[in-house]
């Protein structure tokens, strides 16, 4: 079997607060290929940032912590690599673009200066050749006028601009993974369209993979391959993007898709909308055992309140993490 | 036209810029920009845009959280534009607004029986504090939310219970007409569909008639009678719901709709990407807002300021080419 391009093995991150230890990443295990597009799908808190940070160790230690796990990039576990080392990966091997294109740039330094940065630092270009090259992305990433807006600071551009810029930035030294964590949440959806249409764009020029952390199952079917749900810290499921939408398995992924309001099925409108009841648990402290959607769930059974569900190969390329199967 | 609930009038609203020395008024943001609309009694106007648009602040000058620069808003046959503070506060009972920040719209000071109360107290609907204690715990229940909640304070609530604070809040005061400004946006997925239950319910129960703020398409189309698409301050669509997404006329709705992205892989779609980012409302673009941006422009576009003109019963468009 050809070695996969990212391997996650039991990871496992904790944040230590006052309130006590929140289990933000509790156990998790997942892999991507080299150039597919993964997407990471969650509501808030199940864990789908914390793990992207986790990966590029940008986790800050206190209060946080990977208290276990491996995380193979090409077979190496990057939790065993040194700072320096890591430093080698991170913006080269794998990069990352976040959600808030605003607060994610430096407001002090230049767009262009932004990217050359990473240039300077991993390929060892000269300063004339870093913004030369900057230039080159801005115009690979369409912002039109790219010679002027390389010298332009970011609350000079607008938001699907911004998210531009650091999409340049994230793929100037030609990484084999980027991670984009919510990368269009914040921007209209026209602009989302452009946005997604460059990923995809990129992608197929550079040969890399993607991981696309979102919320919005739409962006997932229409831009992912493969697909992880998680819930409070776990993978609940994982399978193909297609065998996803039309089938799934786990009873999250079931609500959350009945929860949707669809546009394009006539049929559904004026229906109600069939709502998850209830809340996503809190993960602080001490965590209780059994299945975490039980809870919510309306086809639990005492027993699954009592054990942790494990996440099992139910159909071929198709895991769920649930009793029902 | 049988009696409306809300019309709107030839609205507008303008910011200025000020600079210089003194501070002289050296430009202004269009916001709003002439639009002009009626809501029946019982329907929900769906309201939709993208960042800017104006949307937000149509509703807040409708509701004169915001004054107009000019226009007026009718609300049943009282001239809410001409009304004095006093006149102004009694309609206040009958219009009302959610916030879309439920972590900003309720003041983490005051307990939710001070916040869902207040409104009670100050328009008389309530004599003491046992009628007004009774009557917050019965709006809390309406909401889905538990009467202990009284005396707890909004940071001990997550999202979603906020908004059913707000949600109570703005039905207190027993409103004819709710203006929901981007309700559910700052919501997870599951959480919104709680939401959006609730206001159809509550809608059904209490006879409620609805101005939707949004910029997700799909919830508005969801919950919508009829949908107004605007764009740099402007209207340039407006029909019945259905039609709007079946069979959009404007461009920019056409293009509005393709970005869309559809939660199913096997939909195959053309998407209509637009070019650029939406141009600032203080330059607007000459004649058509929308042309600079426009797939089908022709040049008489840009000198030609477009007006809504009914296309198909109840179906406005604002464009030269398609009407």
């Amino acid at each position: 079997m050809p070695e996969r391009l990212l391997e996650v093995k039991n990871l496992t991150t904790h944040f230590v607060t006052d309130e006590g230890v929140v289990r933000a990443v509790d156990g998790i295990d997942f892999h991507i290929d080299t150039g597919e597009t993964l997407g990471v799908v969650g509501e808030s808190g199940c864990g789908k940032s914390v793990t992207a940070l986790s990966i590029m160790r940008l986790i800050p230690q206190p209060p946080g912590r990977i208290v276990r796990g491996q995380i193979h990039y090409q077979g190496r576990n990057l939790l065993d690599l040194t700072p320096s080392q890591m430093r080698k990966i991170r913006g080269k091997e794998i990069s990352m673009i976040f959600q808030e294109p605003m607060t994610s740039l430096n407001p002090v330094f230049t767009v262009g200066e932004q990217i050359a940065e990473a240039l300077r630092l991993h390929e060892g270009l000269g300063r004339r050749d870093a913004m030369d090259k900057a230039v080159e992305m801005l115009r690979l990433v369409h912002i039109p006028n790219a010679e002027r807006r390389v010298r332009e600071y970011p609350h000079q551009l607008s938001g699907g601009m911004r998210q531009r810029v650091m999409i340049a930035m994230a793929l100037s030294c030609s990484p084999n993974l980027l991670i984009a964590d919510e990368p269009t949440t914040a921007l209209d959806v026209t602009i989302q369209a452009q946005i997604l249409e460059l990923l995809n764009e990129l992608k197929a020029k550079l040969g890399m993979a993607v991981m696309l952390i979102t919320h919005d199952m739409g962006v997932i079917a229409e831009t992912a391959q493969r697909v992880v749900v998680m819930y409070a810290a776990q993978v609940v499921e994982e399978a193909s993007v297609e065998d996803l939408f039309k089938e799934p398995l786990h009873p999250y992924t079931q609500g959350l898709l009945r929860s949707i309001p669809r546009i394009d099925l006539a049929a559904t409108r004026r229906q109600r909308l069939q709502a998850i009841p209830g809340t996503v648990p809190t993960l602080r402290g001490d965590v209780k055992a059994g299945c975490r959607f039980a809870p919510r769930c309306e086809l639990a059974r005492p027993a699954h309140f009592e054990n942790d569900p494990v996440l099992k190969e139910v159909r071929p390329g198709h895991k769920v993490a649930c009793f029902l199967y | 036209m049988a009696e409306a609930l809300l019309q709107v009038k030839n609205l507008r609203k303008y910011f200025p810029i000020r600079g210089g020395l003194l501070s002289r008024e050296i430009g202004r943001v269009h916001a709003v920009d002439d639009v002009s609309f009626a809501i029946q009694r019982g329907e929900t106007l769906g309201l939709v845009g993208e960042s800017g648009c104006g949307k937000s602040t149509t509703g807040r000058t409708i509701l004169r959280l915001i004054e107009p620069t000019s226009g007026e808003v009718w609300f049943e046959d009282k001239n809410v534009t001409a009304l004095d503070k006093r006149a102004l506060r009694q309609t206040r009972k009958e219009m009302q607004i959610i916030f879309q920040d439920p972590y900003a719209s309720l003041n983490p000071r005051m307990t939710v029986r001070s916040i869902i109360g207040e409104a009670l107290i100050i328009h008389k609907l309530v004599r003491g504090r046992r009628q007004r204690d009774d009557r917050v715990v019965q709006l809390l229940e309406t909401v889905g939310l538990s009467p202990d909640h009284l005396r707890r304070y909004p940071h001990e609530f997550s999202g979603g219970q906020r908004q059913r604070i707000g949600i109570a809040r703005a039905l207190a005061v027993n409103p004819k007409l709710i203006i929901a400004d981007e309700p559910v946006s700052a919501l997870d997925v599951s959480i919104q569909a709680q939401i959006i239950n609730l206001l159809e319910d509550l809608q059904q129960q209490f006879g409620l008639t609805y101005l939707f703020i949004a910029h997700d398409l799909s919830v508005v189309e969801h919950i919508s009678t009829r949908v107004a698409v605007m764009y740099l301050g402007k209207i340039v669509e407006i029909a019945p719901a259905k039609e709007l997404y079946t069979s959009p006329k404007h461009p920019y709705t056409e293009a509005l709709l393709s970005a869309v992205p559809i939660p199913d892989p096997a939909t195959k779609r053309k998407r209509i990407l637009l070019e650029g980012d939406v141009p600032s409302p203080i330059n607007p673009p000459s004649g058509c807002r929308f042309h600079t941006r426009c797939p089908i422009r022709v040049p008489s576009c840009s000198e030609n300021e477009q007006v809504l003109k009914e296309v198909s019963p109840g179906h406005w468009v604002a464009c030269q080419v398609r009407s």
